[in-house]
């Protein structure tokens, strides 16, 4: 037990899969120009790397080892098909705003990587556990910057005004970079600072 | 012909792959230490989407679409595949990737040994999947699509060959221990995505 709550706890900073692993970044930058979007797409993420890894550590000692990628892939596109059909049909505003994003979870290196790196050699209950940290540790990342992102970039959170606006008669004026795409990497630029400076362990030559 | 040029010219600057839509970020960041190396993946990159994307633009218009099966009988009017999108596009890829990557070996080894392991990982790049699913958003044809899939492809090459030129340079700076690497790439990118924004003004 000792063991699965290092594989949860672990992810969150210390092997941040966004941060530190570099996995799965492409939609992370995409979906966080707003909170609600960030929630949504870490809900799918979660979800999905969940059903792949359990999938993939049940059947891993039956995969050949030639078309594992392949094998892997199948059941990561079955589970975003799945996905995405329960998103349209429950939060469709949502999913229309996400749009290509949820596809690209199949491509999501994140799910593979933890697929490829961890299900393939562990049993289920512990690749569930590695998907469920692996997951918040994604979702720590997305949150944090979608955050910030409509903080600042509309004086909003999840839709409600904190900021009131200059051009409705209140006094933020609103940073548009935030909501662009250079404000995503500059947020992440500064997130991955701040996580090696309080931890100086991961702090990479060049 | 203006109007192809156009999408090319969309496709490369105003809406390109890596600094606009995040797409392919993965390879981006991990291949962008050295200018060769990153040659080598943006061409096999580009290769790889003139191939896919009308591909899956005939896939999709011939099979999964809806209404797209009356060929085979008329009484399938109605039958709507789409939902089998992802599944159909990344087995697609998968497959033409291995293609490829045969012929290259067979015909063209200089080519095969420069690009080398670049050309599987291709298969789980991001831009790839991507550009095929915005073909299918945007409801592109099948000229369209091949000139959007060739403009998204030198998109990604001109930008990871510009962000591995500017990570050579970089290694005579003095950057903080803690932003080194990772952190002062993410910068770096954001401040040519800043740059590259300078092109969203233009009207074709």
């Amino acid at each position: 037990m000792a063991k699965n709550k290092e594989i949860i706890l672990d992810p969150l900073f210390n092997n941040n899969p966004i941060a530190v692993q570099v996995l799965g970044i492409c939609s992370a930058l995409a979906v966080t120009t707003k909170l609600e979007t960030s929630i949504v797409m870490s809900l799918a993420v979660i979800a999905v790397m969940m059903g792949s890894n359990i999938a993939v550590a049940a059947i891993r000692k039956f995969i050949p080892p030639s078309i594992r990628i392949i094998v892997q892939l199948t059941i990561i596109a079955s589970l975003v098909i799945v996905t995405d059909q329960i998103l349209k049909a429950f939060v469709y505003d949502i999913s229309k705003q996400l749009s290509v994003f949820v596809g690209l979870i199949i491509t999501n290196c994140i799910v593979m990587g933890r697929a490829e790196a961890f299900a393939m050699q562990n049993g289920t209950k512990a690749s569930a556990a590695d998907a469920i940290g692996n997951g918040f540790g994604y979702s720590i990342v997305l949150l944090v910057v979608g955050f910030f992102r409509e903080l600042f970039g509309s004086g909003k959170l999840l839709g409600i005004t904190v900021f009131p606006l200059v051009s409705e008669g209140g006094w933020y004026q609103p940073n548009g970079l935030m909501v662009l795409a250079p404000g995503a990497f500059f947020l992440i630029g500064i997130f991955i600072w701040i996580l090696r400076w309080r931890r100086p362990a991961l702090v990479t030559a060049d | 012909m203006e109007e192809l040029l156009s999408l090319f010219v969309k496709a490369v600057f105003v809406e390109n792959m890596a600094l606009a839509f995040f797409l392919g970020m993965c390879s981006f960041l991990a291949v962008s230490k050295k200018v060769e190396t990153a040659m080598g993946l943006g061409a096999a990159v580009v290769f790889v989407l003139i191939v896919t994307t009308p591909l899956n633009n005939l896939i999709y218009n011939g099979f999964l679409k809806e209404g797209a099966l009356v060929w085979v009988h008329p009484s399938f009017e109605t039958v709507n595949l789409d939902f089998l999108n992802f599944l159909t596009f990344i087995a697609t890829i998968a497959a033409t990737v291995q293609v490829v990557e045969m012929t290259l070996d067979r015909f063209m080894p200089a080519l095969y040994n420069a690009l080398g392991v670049f050309l599987p990982l291709i298969a789980v790049n991001c831009a790839i999947l991507g550009s095929s699913l915005f073909m299918v958003e945007r409801d592109y044809g099948l000229t369209e699509s091949t000139v959007f899939g060739f403009g998204s492809g030198v998109g990604f090459l001109l930008a990871i060959v510009a962000l591995a030129a500017i990570r050579e340079k970089m290694r005579y700076s003095n950057v903080p221990p803690a932003l080194r690497g990772l952190g002062i790439t993410f910068i770096v990118t954001g401040l040519m995505s800043i740059a590259f924004m300078a092109f969203a003004g233009i009207q074709l």
